[in-house]
């Protein structure tokens, strides 16, 4: 029962790294959007908010239709990417990547934007007025303020990305060693005789990162808030 | 010197006052609700007036019909809020230390030491302000905004959140502060007493309006 075949090991470790480079790449572009969204009033940002949470409503079949539209071999930007900067989507790794970032992106920005907006202002007036500009009362104030709902939201986001499914197999498909996650592979399985035994192993392993992550982040907040209240 | 002439709406309320001063201390005084923190608050530029000139000796820091608007980073005013707004993440040393680090001011062991002992809290630094006593905060916060080595410093009302016995423990400190530290203050309070213990020079505000100008004697309730 717990011996995990090399199939099965190719589609953990790939779902861990589609997953974390999923995540360390959206979470600095999160920062940037829930700082907007928080901080800044700006035309069209009820619009920009409705279009952030997108990929949370419409069905992920259509997300990553869109993203094969989009960022496949003839898409407007997957074309540009591969002539350009030879960076391909499509039926890689990369792609489920885009795909998870897409996907995970909305969990990743709410709780960033939460703790963003809880940071109390008047700390960051203070620290202009002893001559941090702008950019630096993010970096030493608002920042470290906000630390564990950035790290919250990078661990649902990291949980949303390992579990990401639908929007994954219709941008980059199913291929093995490539583009098929823990998700793809535990489909590929059942629809297999005899994958049940393989399928369970792989739920398993799903659960146990995702419980991981979830205690994971919140001993992380927890020692941040402690921190942050100067115990 | 120290140049205001603003107007600023503010909702239903108006900030229309113009002063000039000169003192070592100058008391904005004034009962809540006359606009005494907006005042401040346009002179730190955390606010921007509708209207009007200031200016500190020869450097203008807003002008509307020209503008100019500098940014409070900008402005070398130190500001020393009511509620101290310590930085709770931060030590604190590293409180104390945030102004020279934004400034990028070179490392001043002997000012530090001045400082410290001045507002006795040398045997602080390694605590967080979650720690300190409300008196501590706000003396952490007045050798934060000092560190930050201003050519002017603001204070609303720094011992308003404190209690009787606390506000005589701090008034001392503010004292030695304005006779050894060699920086001009606008010291915002509702408190008679104290502005006659600390200012220089009076401001008198109310609604929005500058009533009176002059020494400590156009302070109401003074002793004959």
């Amino acid at each position: 029962m717990f011996d995990i075949s090399p199939t099965e090991w190719t589609a953990i470790q790939l779902s861990l790294r589609v997953a974390t480079v999923a995540t360390l790449v959206a979470t600095p572009l999160g920062i940037a959007v829930a700082w907007l969204l928080a901080r800044r009033d700006f035309w069209g940002k009820s619009v920009a908010d409705a279009a952030i949470h997108l990929p949370l409503v419409i069905p992920p079949v259509v997300t990553g239709y869109l993203l094969l539209l989009t960022f496949g071999r003839r898409g407007l930007v997957g074309a540009w990417l591969a002539d350009h900067l030879g960076i391909v989507f499509a039926f890689r790794w990369t792609g489920a990547a885009l795909a998870c970032g897409v996907m995970a992106f909305p969990l990743l920005v709410r709780p960033i934007r939460l703790s963003i907006e809880a940071v109390d202002r008047r700390l960051e007036q203070a620290a202009s007025t002893l001559g941090a500009p702008p950019w630096r009362v993010f970096a030493t104030v608002t920042l470290p303020l906000a630390l564990p709902g950035v790290l919250a939201g990078m661990v649902l986001g990291f949980a949303k990305a390992i579990g990401e499914f639908g929007a994954t197999i219709t941008f980059v498909s199913n291929i093995p060693g490539e583009t098929q996650t823990i998700s793809s592979a535990i489909y590929s399985l059942i629809q297999t005789p005899d994958g049940d035994t393989a399928a369970l192993r792989l739920v398993i392993v799903s659960i146990v990162i995702a419980m991981s992550a979830l205690i994971a982040s919140e001993w992380f907040a927890r020692r941040a808030t402690q921190r942050l209240h100067g115990n | 010197m120290l140049r205001v002439d603003v107007t600023k709406k503010l909702g239903e309320f108006s900030i229309e006052a113009s002063f000039t001063s000169e003192g070592r201390v100058t008391g904005l005084f004034g009962a809540s609700g006359a606009g005494k923190t907006s005042l401040i608050n346009m002179i730190a530029g955390l606010l921007k007036p509708d209207r009007g000139i200031i200016a500190i000796d020869a450097e203008t820091l807003d002008d509307t019909s020209a503008r100019l608007h500098v940014p409070p980073h900008r402005r070398r005013i130190g500001y020393v809020f009511q509620d101290a707004r310590l930085f709770p993440h931060l030590n604190v040393g590293q409180n104390l230390d945030y102004g020279r680090r934004m400034n990028r001011l070179a490392d001043d062991p002997a000012q530090l030491k001045r400082v410290t002992e001045l507002l006795d809290i040398s045997h602080l630094m390694d605590r967080r302000p979650g720690k300190l006593s409300g008196g501590e905060r706000q003396r952490v916060a007045l050798g934060r905004a000092l560190l930050s080595k201003p050519r002017l410093l603001l204070l609303d009302e720094p011992l308003g959140s404190l209690d009787e016995g606390r506000k005589v423990e701090i008034l001392p400190y503010l004292v030695r502060l304005r006779d050894e530290a060699n920086v001009p203050m606008v010291y915002v309070s509702h408190d008679a007493a104290e502005l006659r213990q600390l200012a220089t020079q009076i401001v008198m505000l109310r609604g929005g309006r500058v009533t009176a100008l002059g020494g400590v004697k156009v302070l109401p309730g003074a002793p004959a």
